[in-house]
C-alpha cells in the first residue's frame, strides 16, 4: 500500500535528486571560471613583461579586434583539419564496428583486432606527435624508405608544405581516434536486440542493405554524439598540430588552429583577447552542435520524447 | 550461393583492412620502444629499425632518478585517473538516468543546459579555474584534477544516448512494483544494463585523464604530486646536461603500461558484450 | 598569531636594513622562529629558515652542491637541500616547456608582496633570452645587488663586463649576476678543412672565416667540392642578433624596431640557401635533422657553438672517430645562453642570498671547480685565461686542442645587444616567420606580414613594427 502511495507522490524529486551531483560541480569547477573568462572579455587585461596592465572596461573592442584578425582563417584550418581527420575516421569505424558486430562474418582474431585498433589513443597526443615529428623529418626513415624503393629522389620535405603537414596532423588524428569511434559505435550496435538482425536476415536482407536500412538508423543517436564530440575535439585540436609545427602553424600559418590561436593569448597572458576569442568559440561550436542535433534527430525534439525513442527501438 | 561469394569478399577486404590499420597502430608502439632501448647518443644520430642495448640502463635511470619520482607520479596518476574514470561514469550515468526516467519540471531545461555546455572548449575556464582553486586552497592538490569531473557534458550525453537505445522504462516499472528503492533500481539494475557504456566511458575518462597535462600542469606544484605527463614535460625541459631522449622514451613507455592493463581489463567487458539479448526483455 | 607578528617586524627589520642585512632587532626575532641559528651565514641576520629558489632546471643546484659551503646534504628528490645552519633551501623547479616556468615565477613574484615568510621568492633563474623581463628597473623584482650588500665593481671585478651589462636595468644598476658566460666559436670538421684548404690548422682555418666577407667567398670554395659551410640560417642568426645596435623596443616605447643587422641576416641567409652554402633539408635547430648533419655522413663543415654546444650536443652526435673537430675564431664575437641567479625583491634572507651569489659567480677557485666538473666556460677573466694556457684544459674531442684558448679571447670582445623583456619572442618568432620565406614557402612581405601578426599575439602592447632598410 506504502509503495503505491509513493507512486502516486510521484518521483519528481528523484529526478532532481540524480542531476544535483552534476550541476554542483558544475557551477563550482566549470560555471564560476567561465563566468571570469566571459567578464574579462570586455576588458583590456594583459600582462607586460611581469607588469598587469589593467583590467580596463572597454566594451566589445576585444570582440571587434579579433574580428579584423585571422580568425576566420585560423577557424578554415580547424575545420580543414578536422575534416581531413574525421571523413576517413568515421568511414572507418563504421566498416569496422560493423564488421566486429556481424555474427556472420568469421574473422579469426576478432578479438585481437579490438584490442589494436584502440593502442594509439593511449599514447600523450604530445608524444605521438613528437614520434611523427621524427619519422617524416627530412633525413628521416620514412624519406629513406620511400628512397630506397625508389618512389622519391630526392627526400621530400613533409612539413615544408601547406599539403604535407595539413595530411599529417589529418593523419594523426584518424589515427588517433578511429579505435576510439570504432568502440563506441561497436557498443552502440551490441545494443541493437539481434532478434532484428536475424529477422532481417529471414528476409534475405544482404549486408550492404542490413548496414544502411537497420544498423545506421538504430545507432543514431551514438552517431550523432560521435559527431558532436568529433566536432568538439576538432575545434579544441591543439597538441599535434601545435608541436608539430612549433606552436606557428608552419608554413605560413596555414596550420594554426583556433585553440593554437586561443593559447598564443594565453600564453601572452592577455585574459581580455583570450576571453572573447572562448566567447566566439562557445557561440560557433554551440550553432554546430545545434544542427548536428536537429539533423540526426531528424527535426524531433528527443528531449522531450525520450520514451517515444526507447520504445520504437525496441518494436522495430 | 551468391550470398557466400560475396561473404567471402568481404572477409577478405575486412583482414586486408584490418591488417593495414593494425601494422599501423602497432608501428608506433614499436618505434616507442625501439627508442626506449637505445641511449641519448644513439638517438640524436637518427633513426634505427633495430632496438639498441640500453633497455635496462634507461630503466634504471627512470626508476632511480630521485628529482623525477616516476612510480610516484604514477601512482598519482592512477589514483586521478581511476578517481576520475569512477566519478565520472557513475555521475553520468546517475544524471542521464534521472533525466530520462524522470518527468519533472525543470527537465527540459535541464537537458537543454547541458547540451548547450556540452560545447564548452575546457581551456577555455582554464585561467579562471586556477584563481578560483588558488583561493579556496586547492592549489597544488589532486582534487580538482578529480572533481570536476563528475560534471561531464559529454559522458552524460553517451550515457542518456545509451538509456535511450537500451533502457526500456517498462523495466523501471516492473522493479518499481517489486518494491525496489529509486537508488536501488538505479544501482541494482539500471546500472548494470549500462556497463557497455559505462566500461567505455571508463577507459575513455581514464585515458583522457591520465593523459592530461594542460590542468596538471597549471595546479600541481610540489613533486611528490606531480602525474607523469608533467614529469615527462618536466624531463624535456631539463638542462642539455641531463637531457636524455633515452630516458623520455622510456619514460613514456613506462607510462604507457598502466593505461594498456586498465584498457586490456576494462576492454573484456565491451567485447564479450553483456547486454546481447537477455537483458533487454 | 604569533608567527604573523614576526613576519611583520622582521619585514620592518629588513627594510630598515637593507644595506647591511644586519638589524639590531635581529637575535630576538631570530629565535622566535625558531631558527637554530649560530653559524656564519645566518648569526647577523633576521634570517628566514626557508630560501625558495625557482628554477627551470637542476643545473643550478648541482653547481650549488658543488662550490658553497655551507651545504649539508639534499634530499634524494632533490626538492630541498639542508645547510649546516639549519636553513633549508628549497627547490621549485618548473618546466620550461610551454612557458610554464615564467607563469609560475611571475605568479610568484606577483604575489611576493603579500606571501608568507616561508613562502616568498628569495632567488630565482633567467636566461639572457629573457632577463631583462626580471631585471627592469621599472618592474623592480630583481633586487639591486648593491642593495644586498654586494658592490658589483670590487666583488664581481673579474667577472665578464658583459655579463654584468646583460645582468643590468636601463639604468646600469646591477641586478643579477652568473657563474657562466657563453662565448661561441666557430667548430669546424677537421677531414673537410684538409680535403678544401689543404690544412686543418686552427690558426688557418681562422683565417679562412676571419669575417662574413671572407666566410663567404670560403663558403664558395667548400660548395665546389659539395660541402655546406652551415647547416642552416638557425646557426648564423645568434651572431647577427648579438650585434644589433638598439634594443628590439626601445623602453618606454610599443613599437618593435627590426635592426639593420637582423635585415642583413635575413638578406644573406636568404642569398646563402639559394647559394646552397646551408643545407636546405635542415631547418632550424634542435631538431632529427639538425642533429643528423652533426654525425660523420653529413656535408656540414661547421657549426657556431658555445662551450656547452660542443660537449653535449655536436660530441653525441658525432659518430666518427674522436679529435675530428677543431675550434678557431667564428667571424663575429658572439654569446650564446647563460643563466642569471637574480635575488627577488622582498626576500627574508638576503644574507644567504647573498652569500649564495657571492660563492657561485665571485669565488674564482668555485668557478674553477665548476669549469672542470660540468665543464661550463664561467665567469671569471682571470680564471680562464689562466685555462687558456693550462695544458689539462685539453679536449680529445677537438684532437688535443684546448677551446680556452680560443674562447676566452671571444668572451673578452663579446659586446652584447641592447636588452629589452621583448627579446626572446621577437628572436623566436622572426627565425619562425622567415624560415618560410627562405624555404620559399611565401614572399618577403608576406614573411612580414606573419611577422608583424606573431609578435602582436606574443605582447599585446606592441603597437607598431618597424623594419630598417
Amino acid at each position: 500500500m506504502n509503495k503505491k502511495k509513493q507512486h502516486h507522490l510521484s518521483y519528481a524529486k528523484w529526478g532532481y535528486i540524480f542531476i544535483l551531483p552534476f550541476f554542483l560541480a558544475f557551477f563550482i569547477f566549470s560555471l564560476i571560471p567561465l563566468v571570469d573568462t566571459v567578464r574579462y572579455s570586455f576588458y583590456e587585461y594583459y600582462r607586460s613583461g611581469i607588469k598587469e596592465i589593467g583590467p580596463t572596461f572597454i566594451g566589445l573592442e576585444n570582440y571587434a579586434e579579433l574580428l579584423k584578425s585571422d580568425m576566420v582563417a585560423y577557424a578554415g584550418n580547424t575545420l580543414i583539419l578536422w575534416v581531413i581527420g574525421f571523413i576517413p575516421q568515421i568511414v572507418i569505424a563504421l566498416l569496422l564496428a560493423n564488421w566486429f558486430t556481424d555474427v556472420r562474418l568469421k574473422i579469426r582474431g576478432k578479438q585481437f583486432f579490438k584490442i589494436i585498433i584502440y593502442l594509439p589513443n593511449l599514447i600523450m597526443a604530445s608524444a605521438f606527435a613528437m614520434l611523427f615529428f621524427a619519422l617524416f623529418s627530412t633525413n628521416g626513415p620514412i624519406n629513406s624508405i620511400l628512397m630506397s624503393i625508389g618512389l622519391t629522389d630526392t627526400p621530400i620535405d613533409f612539413m615544408g608544405t601547406t599539403f604535407g603537414t595539413r595530411s599529417l596532423i589529418g593523419l594523426m588524428n584518424f589515427l588517433m581516434w578511429f579505435g576510439n569511434t570504432t568502440i563506441m559505435l561497436m557498443a552502440a550496435i551490441m545494443g541493437i536486440s539481434p532478434d532484428i538482425f536475424e529477422a532481417a536476415e529471414l528476409d534475405g536482407c544482404g549486408s550492404f542493405r542490413r548496414f544502411f536500412s537497420i544498423t545506421l538508423p538504430l545507432i543514431r543517436p551514438i552517431l550523432a554524439y560521435t559527431l558532436i564530440t568529433s566536432i568538439i575535439g576538432g575545434l579544441q585540436m591543439f597538441d599535434v598540430p601545435q608541436i608539430l609545427t612549433n606552436g606557428q602553424g608552419n608554413p605560413d600559418r596555414t596550420s594554426m588552429t583556433l585553440i593554437m590561436f586561443l593559447n598564443s593569448h594565453l600564453k601572452s597572458r592577455n585574459y581580455g583577447m583570450a576571453g572573447a576569442l572562448s566567447v566566439y568559440l562557445f557561440i560557433v561550436s554551440g550553432i554546430l552542435c545545434f544542427f548536428v542535433y536537429r539533423m540526426t534527430n531528424g527535426g524531433d525534439d528527443s528531449a522531450a520524447k525520450p520514451r517515444k525513442h526507447a520504445k520504437g527501438g525496441k518494436k522495430a | 550461393m551468391k550470398s557466400t561469394k560475396n561473404k567471402l569478399g568481404e572477409t577478405i577486404l575486412a583482414y586486408l583492412v584490418l591488417i593495414i590499420l593494425s601494422f599501423l597502430c602497432l608501428f608506433f608502439f614499436y618505434i616507442l620502444i625501439v627508442n626506449a632501448t637505445r641511449s641519448h647518443a644513439d638517438l640524436q644520430k637518427g633513426f634505427s629499425w633495430l632496438p639498441g642495448n640500453y633497455f635496462l640502463e634507461n630503466l634504471k635511470s627512470v626508476a632511480n632518478d630521485g628529482s623525477f619520482p616516476m612510480f610516484k607520479g604514477i601512482i598519482n596518476s592512477l589514483i586521478v585517473s581511476s578517481c576520475s574514470a569512477a566519478l565520472c561514469t557513475y555521475f553520468s550515468a546517475l544524471t542521464a538516468y534521472g533525466l530520462y526516467a524522470y518527468q519533472f519540471k525543470l527537465k527540459k531545461v535541464a537537458f537543454t543546459f547541458i547540451m548547450a555546455i556540452l560545447v564548452m572548449p575546457t581551456q577555455v575556464t582554464a585561467m579562471g579555474f586556477l584563481r578560483l582553486m588558488t583561493n579556496i586552497g586547492l592549489y597544488d592538490s589532486l582534487l580538482p584534477l578529480i572533481l570536476p569531473s563528475v560534471a561531464s557534458p559529454a559522458v552524460f550525453y553517451f550515457m542518456y544516448s545509451y538509456l535511450e537505445s537500451s533502457l526500456p522504462l517498462s523495466l523501471v516499472e516492473a522493479a518499481r512494483i517489486d518494491g525496489s528503492g529509486e537508488f536501488m533500481t538505479f544501482n541494482r539494475i539500471v546500472l548494470p544494463i549500462m556497463k557497455p557504456a559505462v566500461a567505455v566511458q571508463a577507459i575513455f575518462t581514464f585515458v583522457g585523464s591520465w593523459n592530461n597535462y594542460f590542468v596538471p600542469a597549471l595546479i600541481i606544484q610540489s613533486k611528490d604530486k606531480m602525474t607523469v605527463p608533467i614529469l615527462i614535460a618536466t624531463l624535456r625541459g631539463a638542462d642539455y646536461m641531463n637531457f636524455d631522449m633515452g630516458k623520455i622514451y622510456m619514460m613514456i613507455t613506462v607510462a604507457i603500461v598502466p593505461i594498456i592493463i586498465v584498457y586490456l581489463l576494462l576492454s573484456k567487458y565491451i567485447i564479450a558484450g553483456i547486454t546481447l539479448g537477455g537483458v533487454k526483455e | 598569531m604569533k608567527k604573523r607578528v614576526v613576519s611583520l617586524l622582521m619585514a620592518t627589520a629588513i627594510s630598515a636594513s637593507l644595506l647591511t642585512a644586519c638589524g639590531g632587532s635581529g637575535s630576538g626575532t631570530a629565535n622566535a622562529t625558531g631558527e637554530t641559528g649560530g653559524d656564519a651565514a645566518a648569526a647577523g641576520g633576521t634570517e628566514g629558515a626557508v630560501v625558495n629558489i625557482y628554477s627551470w632546471n637542476d643545473e643550478f643546484r648541482t653547481r650549488l652542491e658543488a662550490v658553497y659551503p655551507e651545504v649539508e646534504s639534499t634530499s634524494d628528490d632533490g626538492t630541498v637541500t639542508k645547510l649546516k645552519d639549519g636553513v633549508e633551501i628549497h627547490w621549485i623547479i618548473n618546466p620550461n616547456q610551454d612557458g610554464v616556468y615564467q607563469q609560475k615565477l611571475d605568479e610568484a613574484l606577483l604575489n611576493q608582496a603579500t606571501a608568507a615568510d616561508d613562502d616568498k621568492v628569495d632567488i630565482f633563474l633567467s636566461e639572457t633570452d629573457y632577463v631583462f623581463k626580471y631585471t627592469d628597473a621599472d618592474a623592480d623584482v630583481a633586487m639591486p645587488l648593491t642593495d644586498l650588500g654586494i658592490d658589483p665593481d670590487t666583488d664581481l671585478a673579474d667577472q665578464y663586463p658583459f655579463t654584468r651589462t646583460t645582468a643590468s636595468d636601463q639604468n646600469g644598476v646591477q641586478r643579477g649576476s652568473t657563474w657562466q658566460c657563453c662565448p661561441g666559436l666557430l667548430v669546424y670538421r677537421r677531414d673537410i678543412a684538409k680535403d678544401v684548404f689543404g690544412t686543418d690548422d686552427p690558426a688557418a682555418v681562422g683565417e679562412k672565416v676571419k669575417d662574413w666577407d671572407t666566410l663567404k667567398a670560403t663558403a664558395a670554395e667548400l660548395k665546389a667540392k659539395g660541402y655546406y659551410t652551415f647547416a642552416s640560417y638557425a646557426d648564423t642568426f645568434r651572431l647577427y642578433g648579438n650585434s644589433i645596435s638598439e634594443p628590439w623596443v626601445t623602453a618606454g616605447e610599443t613599437t618593435v624596431k627590426v635592426d639593420p643587422q637582423i635585415m642583413n641576416w635575413i638578406k644573406d641567409s636568404k642569398e646563402w640557401l639559394d647559394a646552397g652554402y646551408f643545407d636546405k633539408t635542415v631547418k632550424g635547430q634542435w631538431n632529427d635533422d639538425w642533429n643528423k648533419s652533426m654525425s660523420s655522413s653529413s656535408k656540414v663543415f661547421a657549426f657556431l657553438l658555445p662551450a656547452w654546444g660542443i660537449d653535449f650536443t655536436l660530441n653525441p652526435n658525432w659518430d666518427g672517430e674522436t679529435g675530428a673537430w677543431g675550434v678557431t675564431n667564428p667571424p663575429q664575437e658572439y654569446n650564446w645562453g647563460g643563466s642569471y641567479i637574480h635575488a627577488a625583491t622582498g626576500t627574508d634572507n638576503p644574507q644567504h642570498v647573498k652569500d649564495i651569489i657571492l660563492a657561485l659567480t665571485a669565488n674564482k677557485d668555485n668557478l674553477i671547480k665548476i669549469s672542470r666538473d660540468y665543464l661550463d666556460f664561467t665567469n671569471t677573466v682571470s680564471g680562464m685565461q689562466e685555462a687558456a694556457t693550462d695544458a689539462s684544459f685539453a679536449s680529445d674531442f677537438l684532437g688535443g686542442q684546448n677551446a680556452y684558448e680560443y674562447f676566452a679571447p671571444v668572451a673578452e670582445n663579446i659586446q652584447i645587444a641592447p636588452l629589452s623583456s621583448y627579446d626572446q619572442g621577437c628572436v623566436e618568432l622572426i627565425q619562425n616567420a622567415f624560415s618560410d620565406y627562405f624555404q620559399g614557402n611565401v614572399d618577403y612581405d608576406r614573411a612580414k606580414a606573419n611577422f608583424e601578426t606573431a609578435i602582436k599575439e606574443r605582447y599585446p602592447d606592441i603597437t607598431e613594427i618597424q623594419w630598417a632598410e
